[in-house]
């Protein structure tokens, strides 16, 4: 692996070496490492490009790394990862994706990630997404995440992606059994003429079964955003989408909720909001001795953190 | 410490027509001075306040702070030669913590511990504290008083306190005397303090009365104190 490829690893997996625990690194579409533990297996696929992930029932504080990196200009790739999590575990699975296009070619990496939970497993994901190089070859990520929660599955999954990512378009789908609960934390920004979508729909299927959806974003320069959340009730079931936004400069965002009770005693709510950054924030921060950049600069990290 | 020489503020009414907050003000204070600014509300004194730390523009006069006229410096640059100012109504920030906000007013690296140890002054358990977001979990009266705790970080030579006594319960109430008179006494730095509260006003060195954006009266709290308390409807200075 070079060292444009190490930089990326370390960005997306926050990885210096070779993890602990079961990892499969793909670079440039091809395997770059592998390993595998006595209660997690990584099976490649034979008829698509993609891994099988096979948890044991029953592994608990383990963690699987499957970080992909991109430095060739020109690359485009879509991998299918199915994860298949078998009963009461309790485990970290990190992913994630960075490309460097040091070229004018796009590159894009288009990935399903598929979720099968067991129950009362307790999983958690996160997923990095992270672009560089000065070319001017676009760099395109467009993953997508199905989730099927099994009873009384709890799973926290939390999605970043801070810059250099051209073209971003995200979709998630759950459906959650019964006692199953989802928490999702996504934060976002844009600069540049970049566009980023992320649309989530979640079927709350089970009774007493919740979702909890947590956007934060911000939206710089001339880049463009758009959030979409749909919420469906179908049981007894609690579910809480929020999406709150900076806008800046000439970017443009929306934010679409949608919530949908087909059951009584559904409980759903959401909340969405978009403003530039309040000046009495900047004045406040000026009072303690920063620049009106310094400032903009504090107010956007704690916001993203 | 600070001059203010005939200082001028005006704003464009609904009606396009200027109105003038605060009429040809000039007013000195020494160092190492506790002022209270007081007055009916309306007056001007918050607009003062704002004009001091660079929040407002004067349209005529002049400020000088140790000597240097700072009356075309910036926010930063007011905060950077040494003076602080704490909000009547503390702003919120999503996602920046307690104890980010009182790293920045310290200006250094400084410990958990030492952050703690400001908000403990203000009587807030730390521990509860530290790590929380300064967003609409907090109440009124705690977000004041974490705001008075980054200006007691800040340790400036000058500090102006916007009406720090509102949304603060009794309580704390008696313990934000004590911070004042701590302040005070432990310190050369200098402190003007906007209150309507008699409790404040009399650990004041000097009371400054303040209505219709003029100075209606300056001087030691003895003398000026027991003229206020006479009750506002005799009041000459409130007339």
């Amino acid at each position: 692996m070079d060292e444009i490829q190490k930089t990326l690893l370390e960005q997306v997996a926050d990885l210096h070496e070779i993890p602990a625990g079961a990892f499969n690194i793909r670079a440039n579409g091809q395997s770059a490492g592998r390993n595998t533990t006595a209660n997690i297996d990584i099976v490649t696929k034979e008829d698509k490009e993609g891994i099988d992930i096979i948890i044991k029932s029953g592994t608990k504080r383990e963690s699987v790394h499957i970080p992909v990196v991109l430095s060739q200009s020109g690359l485009t790739e879509m991998v299918y990862n199915d994860f298949h999590i078998g009963d009461d575990c309790d485990v970290t699975i990190v992913a994630g994706c960075g490309i460097h296009n040091g070229g004018d070619l796009a590159s894009k990496h288009d990935g399903i990630h598929t979720f099968y939970v067991g129950k009362n497993s307790h999983i958690k994901y996160v997923e990095k997404h992270y672009g560089s190089g000065d070319g001017k070859g676009e760099r395109i990520m467009n993953p997508q995440t199905v989730l099927e929660l099994g009873e009384n599955s709890y799973m926290e999954m939390e999605t970043v992606q801070i810059k250099g990512v051209d073209s971003t378009k995200r979709f998630t789908e759950a459906r959650l059994a019964d006692g199953a609960k989802l928490v999702i934390t996504e934060r976002l920004m844009t600069h540049g003429t970049q566009y980023a979508e992320s649309s989530f729909n979640v079927d709350l299927n089970g009774a007493d079964s919740s979702a909890n959806l947590i956007s934060r974003a911000v939206a710089r320069e001339d880049s463009k955003q758009l959030f979409l959340a749909k919420i469906n009730g179908n049981n007894r079931c609690a579910g809480h989408s929020e999406c709150d936004a900076i806008i800046m400069d000439n970017a443009k965002i929306s934010a679409i909720p949608e919530i949908t009770a087909n059951h009584l005693d559904a409980a759903l709510i959401h909340e969405a909001a978009i403003g530039k950054i309040a000046g009495d924030q900047i004045i406040k921060l000026m009072t303690l001795g920063l620049t009106e950049a310094e400032a903009e600069a504090q107010i956007v990290n704690g916001f993203l953190k | 410490m600070l001059e203010l020489k005939n200082i001028s503020f005006q704003v464009a009414d609904e009606n396009a027509k200027q109105k003038e907050i605060i009429k040809d003000i000039s007013l000195k204070l020494d160092d190492h001075t506790f002022t209270a600014i007081t007055g009916p509300n309306g007056g001007g004194k918050s607009t003062l306040a704002k004009l001091i730390m660079g929040i407002e523009q004067p349209t005529s006069g002049s400020i000088l702070f140790n000597g240097t006229d700072i009356t075309y410096m910036s926010i930063t640059e007011r905060a950077k030669l040494g003076i602080s100012f704490a909000f009547q109504q503390p702003v919120r920030f999503k996602g920046i913590k307690v104890k980010d906000l009182i790293m920045l007013a310290a200006g250094e690296k400084i410990s958990t511990a030492g952050a703690c140890e400001y908000l403990s002054k203000v009587g807030l358990c730390a521990r509860d504290y530290i790590n929380r977001e300064i967003d609409a979990s907090l109440s009124g009266g705690e977000l004041k008083r974490i705001e008075i705790a980054t200006i007691i970080a800040r340790n400036t030579p000058l500090s102006v306190f916007d009406e720090p006594e509102a949304g603060i319960d009794l309580w704390s109430f008696n313990n934000l005397i004590k911070v004042f008179e701590e302040l005070h006494d432990t310190s050369e730095n200098s402190l003007i303090i906007i209150s309507h509260q008699e409790r404040i006003l009399n650990i004041a060195d000097e009371i400054v009365v303040i209505a219709n954006g003029s100075v209606q009266a300056k001087g030691k709290k003895e003398d000026i104190l027991p003229e206020l308390l006479k009750g506002t409807g005799g009041c000459k200075f409130y007339q």
